[in-house]
């Protein structure tokens, strides 16, 4: 058996970054897929994980960076890598981190020619077996979350209502803007502190969910069909600039209610789109507080500082801090450490500490940007749907007057069948009349009336006593003992047997018929 | 005249009947119907002994009592499990009776037709409706004694195989002679040919070869039939075990035989065509077997499995608030629908609501679900038929599947090159959560993947079903 691989989790070195990639429980779990686990001394700390905890999970403790980048074979990470650590990469290592391939050309022909093979968490396919390691989700999850604690923290009022003895408090409106991942926690987390909460989202099938929160979805009085958000892998997509009018309009009427706003809207690989703008800012009471999550990519509100928390001249927070999981290390590092861990299991396919960086897996292909030398980004289209399918093609409404006309058709179609098929029993009736005797044409009028009977008798019949139908029509199909009856008393003798044994076998299902009827029906009793 | 009376009693018999069955189309009414349908059959053979009945009393009687001690005791042992085994058997019997008295008509017909002028005179009974017959009237006889044979002994044969895959003796799988259906069609061929030569008077053997072949027909048709399409094939043994009766009614001049016989028959019929609905296949193609050829690769099942043990599917138990249960073929072989039934008034116990679906063809026969709920004392008003409860999923909190696998496929609404496309199917998938519970990771009876394992909302809970419930009996609350 080949050498167990090793996986390495160093200390983030971006300033500021409390997260880490390698939890003490991701750890053990890793350990059981076969793998060796190193750590940076320290690399943990901020997250609230001391270098002594990761030694009792069985974590190797490494002094340096450049140590544990060189004996690691797979190296987790959060943030994507900054030159000196690319500088570390060799051919056969390969490297799992948040890596912005759409913004970091350089990266990418750094890791190109180090030969070594990279997986950018944030590529990871948004279909249903890859939830389990999207760590965009995951991350949003947290920043959704914090930001409205951080929030609350610079609003100076309660969130719920209270009528105390020292006087009624209204509760706070909290207006959010994207129901995303983060959005959906942001909703979950207001409507729980007992805001009064409002959310809106481009993507009108996100009302219901939106809704099972407890907030309620703002409506645009919009006629054209908003765009489905499930035809672009689940991401919002740049609207028309009508519906953007509609949709200023609309929060332009909001914005003097809101106390809080939290902005989450983001459209894949562009600038975050302008949606709060400086007049509804304006228009907001002294103390309302606005959180952009959006400020990364420049911000959905006009005012928002990059990483700074900034007062408006009419006494307006906005805050556009872009660390939001960071700020909530241990959290985070164990979501993120388990996306990760979850990756390192579809990578290891036979949990013998070796990874098949199979390239024919979707979810696999899709977040790895580098692959043996060669750029893979950006990846193919994902063979499975994402998501959700398309809509189905709902059957065009009909008018009164069509489906007056198409009931009609219908209803002569049914006539027509019906005379036809009668005419043809009619006929064949005759025929058969024309030959046979009329002693026969008696018994055969009889045949075809009872059919007819049955027919209408055994439709009224309920589902759940099919059974015992089954059963009656059993004990009654036993008539036949009456022809068994009449030729018992012939004078040959084989005609006696055959008959008597007829009887015999009939009364046994007369009776075992009707009394295993009788006892199934005892059975069926209400509550 | 003794005959006016009898068939007086005949028609009311015939309106009993008549009522016995439409009164099956509720639950109470039914306990009512049956005595409809013993009093129709006790008037019915009461009045053929005083009238048209020849002889030997006392000898019939002990015969029916001989009988109805046997089927007493059988319907008080059985176990409602084996109910489709139980239904199968008694098929046969009237199948084989069928025989044995069209072959007593022809042999009488035979006899009288030799006697002389002043014996016929003597007759009486059957044998005296026989010698009034003019020749034409004869043929017909004999084409109709030709046929009743022939339906009775295809019953006969057929219910035996039947019986045999529901009851475990015969392997379930659908197996076939080599050349399959043209073996069949060779007999029903020979059959006619057969029939030919009897009404130009070739004697009795011809009656006796056809009686075989009929026997293979049966044997074989049945023998290529799956185990899961048993539903279709049981009902359609019904529908001709009354064909067989009301053919042998033709021959022996009896209109309640011809009734009570199309009664059955059309209510086998009908028992079959819903039956072939709920699995949107033709009668034809589950007759002849398997299922049919697909016309393209089926849908890549994406996902996996995820395995959930007792505790799992406890807790989420305990914090629903309604729950559906699919019970299937698998709870029946498992004996759990006890240990489900008590499972059930726990938690209706708890405040939460619990209802049964039940697909039409769930189970071994048609309605053997709610047989089988309805003995372990589970009320019949929570327990629903397909469409009265397939909208009802998106708001369940948990759907429980028991033991059954084709009639949960999404892959039939889904993929239309799977081979159960259009099928109607009860769409557990859309409830919140989705426990299954298996013996282990096999296709069902059609031989698909079930991509409703590999549902996101899906949890295996692999085990013998009433282990797996009496484990969570224990921890439920």
């Amino acid at each position: 058996m080949p050498e167990a691989l090793i996986v390495g989790a160093p200390k983030e070195t971006f300033a500021g970054e409390a997260r880490v990639a390698m939890t003490p429980d991701s750890a053990k779990q890793l350990q059981k897929l076969g793998y060796t686990c190193l750590i940076q001394s320290g690399a943990g700390k901020a997250a609230g994980f001391s270098d002594e905890t990761y030694e009792a999970a069985g974590v190797e403790i490494v002094k340096t960076a450049p140590s544990l980048w060189k004996k690691a074979d797979i190296i987790t990470k959060v943030r994507p890598p900054q030159d000196k650590e690319l500088g570390y990469l060799t051919s056969g290592k390969t490297l799992i981190s948040f890596f912005n391939p759409g913004g970091n050309a350089d990266g990418l022909e750094k890791a190109k020619a180090s030969g070594a093979n990279v997986i950018a968490m944030e590529m990871v396919p948004r279909i249903s077996r890859a939830q389990k390691m999207d760590a965009l989700s995951s991350m949003a999850n947290i920043s959704g979350y914090r930001a409205v604690i951080e929030a609350g923290n610079n609003f100076g009022r309660f969130f719920t209502g209270q009528i105390t003895a020292a006087g009624k408090v209204p509760p706070a409106k909290v207006l959010i803007v994207g129901a995303g991942v983060a959005g959906l926690a942001a909703i979950g987390t207001s409507t729980s502190l007992g805001a009064i909460t409002y959310a809106f989202d481009v993507r009108p099938e996100v009302a219901e969910q939106v809704e099972s929160m407890g907030a309620e979805f703002v409506y645009l009085d919009f006629k054209e069909e908003q765009q489905d958000g499930a035809a672009s892998g689940g991401y919002a997509s740049v609207s028309s600039p009508e519906f953007r009018e509609a949709q200023l309009a609309r929060f332009r009427e909001l914005a003097p209610e809101m106390d809080i706003v939290i902005t989450t809207a983001l459209i894949p690989n562009r600038e975050a789109p302008k949606l709060w703008l400086e007049d509804m800012v304006k228009s907001m009471k002294p103390g309302s507080v606005i959180i952009d999550l959006a400020a990364e990519r420049g911000g959905n509100v006009e005012g928002t500082v990059k990483d700074e928390k900034v007062v408006t001249e009419n006494g307006v927070t906005i805050i556009g801090y872009t660390d939001f999981p960071s700020r909530m290390a241990t959290q985070s590092s164990n979501l993120y450490a388990t996306n990760i861990r979850h990756m390192m299991t579809d990578l290891t396919p036979e949990k013998d500490g070796q990874v098949v960086h199979n390239m024919e897996d979707d979810v696999i292909r899709g977040a790895t940007v580098a692959f043996e030398g060669e750029i893979t980004f950006p990846p193919p289209p994902p063979k499975v749907q994402a998501i959700a399918a398309k809509p189905k093609e709902k059957p065009k409404e009909l008018t009164p007057e069509e489906r007056r006309a198409q009931e009609h058709a219908a209803f002569v179609a049914q006539t027509k069948q019906h005379v036809s098929l009668l005419a043809i029993g009619a006929v064949l009736m005759m025929l058969v009349g024309l030959i046979a005797p009329a002693s026969f044409m008696q018994h055969f009028i009889v045949f075809v009336l009872a059919v007819f009977v049955g027919f209408q008798v055994i439709w009224n019949v309920s589902h759940s006593l099919h059974t015992p139908l089954m059963a009656v029509t059993n004990a009654i199909s036993s008539i036949i003992i009456l022809g068994a009856l009449m030729q018992i008393g012939s004078g040959s003798f084989l005609v006696i047997l055959l008959a008597g044994l007829s009887v015999f076998m009939a009364g046994i299902n007369i009776f075992g018929g009707f009394l295993v009827t009788r006892r199934m029906l005892a059975m069926f009793q209400k509550s | 005249m003794e005959f006016g009376f009898t068939t007086a009693v005949y028609v009311v018999a015939a309106v009993l009947f008549i009522l016995s069955l439409g009164g099956l189309s509720g639950q109470e009414s039914a306990k009512r119907a049956v005595w409809y349908g013993i009093a129709g059959m006790a008037l019915a053979v009461a009045a053929t002994l005083i009238g048209p009945g020849s002889g030997l009393w006392l000898l019939s009687l002990l015969l029916i009592a001989g009988g109805g001690v046997i089927g007493y005791f059988v319907a008080m042992r059985v176990q409602m499990t084996e109910m489709p085994q139980l239904v199968a058997a008694m098929h046969s019997l009237v199948g084989l009776a069928a025989v044995f008295v069209g072959f007593n008509a022809y042999i009488e017909l035979g006899r009288v037709l030799a006697m002389s002028e002043e014996e016929r005179h003597a007759l009486d009974g059957f044998a005296a409706l026989l010698a009034h017959k003019t020749p034409v009237e004869q043929s017909i006889l004999k084409v109709e004694v030709f046929l009743g044979v022939f339906i009775g002994a295809v019953t006969f044969t057929g219910s035996v195989v039947a019986f045999g895959k529901l009851a475990g003796k015969v392997t379930s799988k659908a197996e076939k002679l080599p050349g399959g259906h043209m073996l069949n069609a060779s007999a029903a061929i020979l059959s006619l040919l057969l029939l030919i030569l009897f009404l130009n008077g070739a004697g009795i053997w011809t009656l006796i070869l056809m009686t075989l072949l009929a026997f293979f027909i049966g044997y074989h048709l049945i023998m290529g039939i799956g185990g899961a399409d048993m539903p279709v094939v049981v009902s359609m043994l019904n529908s001709y075990s009354g064909w067989a009766a009301a053919a042998i009614g033709f021959s022996l001049g009896n209109d309640l035989l011809i009734v009570v016989g199309a009664l059955v028959g059309s209510s086998g019929a009908i028992l079959s065509y819903i039956m072939c609905k709920a699995m949107n296949r033709s009668f034809i193609s589950v007759i002849l077997g398997g299922f049919g050829n697909t016309t393209g690769p089926a849908m890549e099942v994406e996902g996996e499995q995820v395995a959930i043990d007792a505790e799992g599917v406890a807790s989420a138990l305990n914090e629903a608030d309604s729950v559906i249960i699919i019970p299937g073929y698998g709870m029946a072989v498992a004996q759990a629908q006890n240990a489900v039934s008590e499972l059930t008034r726990k938690l209706r116990m708890a405040g939460k609501e619990v209802r049964f679906a039940i697909h039409p063809v769930a189970g071994r026969l048609p309605g053997h679900m709610n047989v089988l709920l309805a003995e372990a004392k589970v009320p019949y008003d929570i327990v629903m038929e397909m469409d009265e409860i397939n909208d009802d999923f998106p708001d369940t909190d948990v759907a429980i599947v028991i033991g059954s696998n084709d009639i949960v496929n999404p892959a039939a609404q889904d993929d239309p090159n799977s081979p159960i496309a259009g099928m109607p199917v009860l769409e557990v998938w859309k409830a919140k959560q989705v426990f299954v519970l298996k013996r282990g990771q096999g296709t069902g009876y059609s031989g698909i993947e079930n991509p409703l394992f590999f549902k996101e909302n899906t949890r295996m809970y692999y085990g013998d079903a009433r282990g797996s419930i009496d484990a969570l009996l224990s921890i439920v609350d």
